[in-house]
């Protein structure tokens, strides 16, 4: 009797598989930093300052959870929660000229690099005064006067940019790096391996992000990834690292240290931050493809909570400092979104403006 | 007035605007060890250096997003495609992200970016080295797009284009890049993007053309003139913005006209002139608006198939006897 065949199977097998009810997670955490933060040159004002920003980028996106919720805008809406340690972290490692671009989960970013909290709700709303003028939404926070070049909406679309700001900063000898954030979907197109190629031969000044949250929309890293992320970096020769994302001094310390390697041998380093998305891809998203018991570890090593505990266990501020500082937070995110609500949409002229930089250009009808 | 080819005119406009810009730099597969796969950039390296020419790798992708990075952040760069062909490669970087950067982040960027190559077809080079891509970028908003078709017209728009703060498309010829004709002396000679050049006067009936066309056009006109036919030639330059009031004026003086264009009839540059004629002139028109393209079919490598496949003269004095009722 002929063997019974089995079915052909591609892509790894998800959720369904049987794991004997071992927790499969999506990433493996390094171990957070042991250093300590008077080690790190941080001061207590540092810690405040970087739980601030945290708390800030939470508060933001789970009230801009709740409004477009209530339907008050449309669009996407990709939500950082969850990865706050590692804009966080590269931001006070970085100097304040230090370029920075990412993708479309760019709200943390953009709040970390000087978009007030009203410009960037304002954004979402589709206003005038939002940081992009209600031109971008939220896959396009930007502050390009403080080097946040911006979010970008096609996967792995803005790798090349962010080497060539880095290009453009090694033509200029300006002395500033490039950071180029990308999440772990990103990892697989091709445009990457083009850029990494150009960086290492050129020598250009410029750092790959991995932002490896876990998932790639819905496919686990297991199932979109052959091997480890970081590894792709041997086939260019390139610098490696592997950091730990739910810890902000873990990725405070490993940044400021390859940043000022880049900012010495000019030399491209590429960089795999693990992390967790607490909420699904966009806000379309059923999140079937991934266990609670997983989002619960994750939920357990929090990076605003971590970094919350750890200010109040080492007494680096009193609880009731904090507490301030959440209400203070807590008062100005919603200030933010009643000053998107009534904030102007943009005039009917505005549709035809930031085409062309000349100021009457010529649009064909 | 200097005789010069093609390829010379592009060399001295890209060395003319290195000379005065140090922020300008060209990139591109064989710019600068090379010398150009076509020549174009013969001379450079020797007299700007590593620094200012820099050969890559093929990765039309990766070096096209390099160059949009480099434009946000300060340069001027000039990319070369060694042709359009190869440039779909890089379609993501100039249609999604050089057309549209400035836009969506509220103007807080601009992109002095100029993509140039050659465009369409070359010979007998196969299916996928003989397309004409130009109405393909006029689509997109956020691009200009220029084809020249004669060395004076190349010098003087591409230095404009160089200069100019928007993305750039600017196509060439492999077949034009030996053409010789002469260019102004003119120092510091721009020719302002958007506008077209009639080329040669005639009150019988207007052909409006671009690039390569515009000789397989001109030579038509020549045949005709023995007939008796003046023909008003009309080459665009620049394909978009389109010069359509030069257009228009010429179309309203011959009452008739026909388009050729190096491109497949589906929504190219033809079927927009044409739409265009009919709206802002329609009657003024003798003749329904005709159009010599391309056939809605790949190119093919056989020579005799070939022949029949792109536009030649005959083919233009055919369409020029219909649209006069000569047939």
């Amino acid at each position: 009797m002929a063997k019974k065949q089995e079915e052909a199977v591609f892509t790894p097998i998800g959720l369904n598989k049987s794991n004997n009810g071992k927790l499969d997670k999506a990433v493996e955490l390094p171990d957070p930093t042991d250093t300590s933060y008077k080690d790190l040159g941080l001061t207590k004002q540092d810690l405040v300052g970087m739980f601030e920003s945290m708390y800030l980028q939470r508060r933001f996106e789970e009230r801009a959870m709740q409004m477009y919720q209530k339907g008050k805008f449309g669009g996407f809406l990709h939500l950082y929660i969850g990865q706050e340690a590692i804009s966080t972290g590269s931001v006070w490692a970085f100097n304040d000229d230090d370029d920075i671009i990412t993708a479309y989960r760019d709200h943390g970013w953009g709040l970390v690099r000087g978009v007030t909290p009203e410009a960037g709700m304002a954004e979402l709303y589709g206003k005038t005064d939002g940081c992009s003028k209600g031109k971008g939404g939220s896959m396009h926070f930007a502050n390009v006067k403080e080097h946040f070049w911006g979010g970008y909406g096609i996967v792995g679309g803005h790798i090349p940019l962010g080497a060539g700001i880095a290009f453009a900063n090694k033509y200029k000898e300006s002395g500033r790096l490039a950071a180029c954030y990308i999440g772990d979907g990103a990892v697989h197109q091709g445009v990457l391996h083009e850029t990494m190629n150009m960086c290492q031969l050129w020598k250009l000044p410029c750092i790959f992000v991995v932002e490896n949250n876990g998932y790639a929309m819905g496919t686990s890293a297991r199932r979109h990834s052959v091997g480890e992320i970081v590894d792709r970096a041997d086939a260019y020769g390139m610098k490696k690292a592997v950091i730990n994302g739910m810890d902000v001094f873990t990725v405070y310390e490993k940044m400021k240290k390859i940043a000022e390697e880049v900012r010495k041998d000019s030399l491209p380093w590429f960089v795999e931050i693990r992390t967790y998305r607490y909420r699904g891809h966009s806000m379309s998203d059923p999140q079937k493809y991934r266990s609670k018991e997983e989002l619960e570890e994750y939920q357990k090593i929090d990076p605003v909570e971590r970094m919350k505990t750890f200010i109040l266990e080492n007494k680096i501020t009193s609880k009731k400092k904090i507490g301030e500082i959440e209400e203070a937070i807590e008062n100005r995110v919603l200030e933010a979104i009643e000053f998107a609500e009534n904030a102007d949409a943009p005039e009917p002229e505005a549709l035809f403006e930031d085409m062309f930089v000349e100021e009457n250009p010529i649009f064909h009808k | 007035m200097a005789v010069l080819q093609f390829r010379e005119a592009i060399r001295d406009a890209i060395d003319e605007e290195m000379a005065l810009d140090e922020n300008v730099f060209v990139m591109g597969e064989e710019v600068a060890e090379y010398n150009g796969a076509y020549k174009a950039t013969e001379g450079l390296l020797d007299k700007y250096g590593f620094k200012r020419m820099i050969d890559t790798p093929i990765s039309e992708l990766g070096f096209a997003g390099i160059g949009v990075g480099a434009a946000m952040n300060g340069l001027r760069p000039v990319i070369e495609f060694m042709t359009f062909n190869f440039a779909v490669l890089a379609a993501d970087q100039i249609i999604n992200h050089a057309s549209k950067v400035r836009y969506m982040l509220g103007g807080q960027v601009q992109v002095p970016v100029v993509f140039r190559g050659p465009n369409g077809s070359a010979g007998q080079l196969g299916a996928t080295h003989s397309v004409a891509y130009d109405s393909m970028y006029a689509h997109f908003p956020g691009l200009k797009v220029i084809q020249p078709s004669e060395p004076d017209d190349a010098k003087g728009l591409l230095k404009s284009a160089i200069r100019d703060n928007n993305p750039v498309i600017f196509m060439e010829s492999e077949q034009m890049y030996g053409l010789k004709g002469e260019v102004s002396e003119e120092e510091d000679y721009l020719i302002p993007i958007g506008k077209a050049k009639v080329k040669r006067e005639g009150d019988d009936v207007t052909i409006v053309t671009h690039g390569k066309m515009y000789h397989v056009s001109k030579k038509a006109a020549a045949e005709l003139e023995k007939d008796g036919v003046e023909v008003e030639l009309i080459d665009l330059r620049t394909i978009k913005p389109l010069d359509l009031d030069t257009i228009i004026e010429s179309v309203k003086k011959t009452n008739r006209c026909v388009v050729v264009d190096e491109a497949h009839p589906f929504g190219g540059v033809a079927a927009e002139v044409g739409y265009l004629i009919q709206r802002e002139a329609f009657d003024y028109l003798d003749a329904p608006v005709a159009r010599v393209t391309l056939p809605d079919v790949n190119a093919p490598f056989a020579k005799n198939l070939f022949d029949i496949w792109l536009p030649d003269a005959k083919d233009v004095i055919d369409a020029v006897n219909t649209v006069t009722y000569r047939k």
